[in-house]
């Protein structure tokens, strides 16, 4: 199978970039998007070239790590699907893709498709846990969680963190994936005491970290591999509505409750 | 870690509030749900014009002989439009931020037209109610006008081809940023139900097409005379 890439590549982080073209006939339709890769940079490190870097670990889409835009696509053209996880076989023999990293000036290009998306820890650790004395473990069904919540608590937590949503927002607003995070330990009893602290610090860090606003366009939830929903964008929003007026700060243990 | 350290103290401050993008988007939410609520009682007062000068000139009287209603809806009226102007631009100004650099290749995937161009539309919308109140409110839009004659007013105004179509062409910019604005003002808020949103969406379709028709039908009866009727 013959495709031709048009790959951004850029050394590092403060250097300028372009897009560069790439042609082969060694793939094969069974292929993921990353093995593609793999073939070019082995056919690159031959002719004594740089191969391009990416991002990626688990290959089975559960990680979060890979990730890039495929023809203007975030994860390529398959719903809920990241590219470790597309093959070759839904994409034409000879055709043009034009693969660029996520662009955002909260995710800064590292080098060629990999992005810095520590901003993404930097809001969960703003907010994104429950306190809980850390020591022996409770018994497993100590606190019963009703199945319908547990199911949409389940749904928010499928969020990989791979930075599509902020990728594909015209806005590159992280709303997404800071509601996913939000919701998914505000739908269960363990995370409602820090409810309103956490909309109110992960929200004020997205914010800090420079992502855009979200204007409910629906283009997060299109891209999303996990397929999480706008749902979480509005809870996080009353949520923290809610909290900016009922928070009473740090002496009040019955915060929000 | 203190709460402070993530930029909120302690207690609830409106300032804070009002320096995050969900801060401003509630504004934006609730100025555009006032200004929507205007707009549906303005097509009501308009639709009048199609019952004959006597009954629209009348209705025009009233408006202006009861200040006591005027004042604190053109008050409110102008603090919405402030807000939600004030609002958008730096929200316009944190988008453009957020993504300095741009794609060679970027394609829509999950969203309408009508959302995309929110920012597009609400700026011409804005340009239109300027020229709008400049003709019809304070008589220096370029069409003859008189000041107890609204009726007169609007009829020499859309006589002229390139005033209605400009009219025209600014409902259908409203239809489309209501399209998208009447619904997404819940989610802003913090509403969605998997049963309700949809419903919600469909409502505001269904409104800002009635809104379209219904202030588009003016100019199109009159430049095809069809008020006034001749009896
Ligand atoms: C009659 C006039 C107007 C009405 C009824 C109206 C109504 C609305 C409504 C209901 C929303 C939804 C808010 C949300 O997303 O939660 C909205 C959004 C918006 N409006 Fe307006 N609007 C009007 C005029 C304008 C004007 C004059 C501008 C611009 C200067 C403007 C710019 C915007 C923008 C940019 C948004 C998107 C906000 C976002 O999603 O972040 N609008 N509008
Ligand atoms: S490499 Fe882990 S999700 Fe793709």
């Amino acid at each position: 199978m013959r495709l031709t890439f048009h790959i951004w590549r850029q050394p590092n982080r403060t250097s300028s970039g372009k897009m560069v073209r790439y042609e082969s006939s060694n793939f094969n339709p069974d292929m993921s998007m990353l093995e593609a890769l793999d073939v070019l940079n082995e056919e690159l490190i031959l002719r004594n070239e740089d191969p391009i870097t990416f991002e990626h670990d688990c290959r089975e889409g559960i990680c979060g790590s890979c990730g890039f835009m495929i023809n203007g696509l975030a994860h390529g053209p398959l719903p809920k699907t990241t590219v470790c996880q597309l093959t070759l076989r839904h994409f034409r023999d000879g055709e043009e893709l034009f693969l660029e990293p996520w662009r955002a000036k909260a995710f800064p290009v590292l080098r060629d498709l990999m992005v810095d998306r520590s901003a993404f820890d930097r809001i969960i650790s703003s907010g994104g846990y429950i306190s809980v004395p850390a020591g022996s473990a409770c018994d497993g069904n100590d606190i019963l969680v009703p199945k319908p919540y547990s199911d949409r608590a389940m749904d928010a937590a499928a969020c990989i963190g791979c930075g599509a949503c902020v990728a594909a927002c015209p806005n590159a607003s992280a709303s997404l994936f800071t509601g996913a995070k939000v919701s998914h330990l505000g739908l269960l009893p363990q995370g409602q005491p820090e409810r309103n602290q956490r909309a109110l610090r992960m929200v004020a860090q997205m914010n800090a970290e420079g992502f855009g606003q979200c204007t409910n366009i629906g283009e997060c939830e299109a891209v999303c591999p996990k397929g999480i929903r706008l749902e979480v964008i509005s809870r996080m929003n009353g949520d923290f509505i809610k909290a900016s007026w009922s928070n009473r700060g740090q002496q009040s243990v019955s915060d929000g409750v | 870690m203190s709460a402070t350290a993530a930029g909120f103290p302690g207690s609830a401050c409106t300032w804070r509030f009002w320096q995050t993008t969900i801060g401003k988007k509630a504004v934006m939410a609730v100025s555009g749900t006032i200004l929507a609520a205007f707009i549906l009682g303005h097509l009501a007062g308009n639709l009048q014009i199609f019952l004959g000068p006597d009954a629209f000139n009348g209705y025009a009287a009233t408006l202006r002989h009861l200040p006591e209603l005027l004042w604190p809806v053109r008050i409110v009226l102008l603090v919405s439009v402030i807000a939600h102007i004030w609002s958008s631009i730096q929200l316009a100004v944190t988008k453009s931020e957020a993504r300095p650099t741009g794609y060679v290749k970027k394609r829509p995937a999950g969203s309408d037209y009508a959302s995309r161009t929110m920012y597009w539309s609400g700026p011409i919308i804005a340009a239109f109610v300027i020229y709008h109140l400049m003709q019809f409110t304070f008589g220096v839009g370029g069409t003859p006008y008189h000041p107890l004659d609204a009726y007169g007013n609007v009829i020499q105004g859309f006589r002229v081809p390139a005033v209605a179509l400009f009219y025209i062409l600014s409902m259908a910019l409203l239809c489309t940023h209501l399209r998208h604005g009447l619904w997404s003002m819940f989610q802003t808020l913090g509403f969605y139900h998997p049963r309700h949103t949809p419903k919600i969406k469909r409502l505001a379709s269904v409104l800002a097409l009635l809104i379209f028709f219904g202030f588009i039908s003016i100019p199109i009866a009159v430049v095809l005379r069809v008020i006034p009727q001749v009896l």
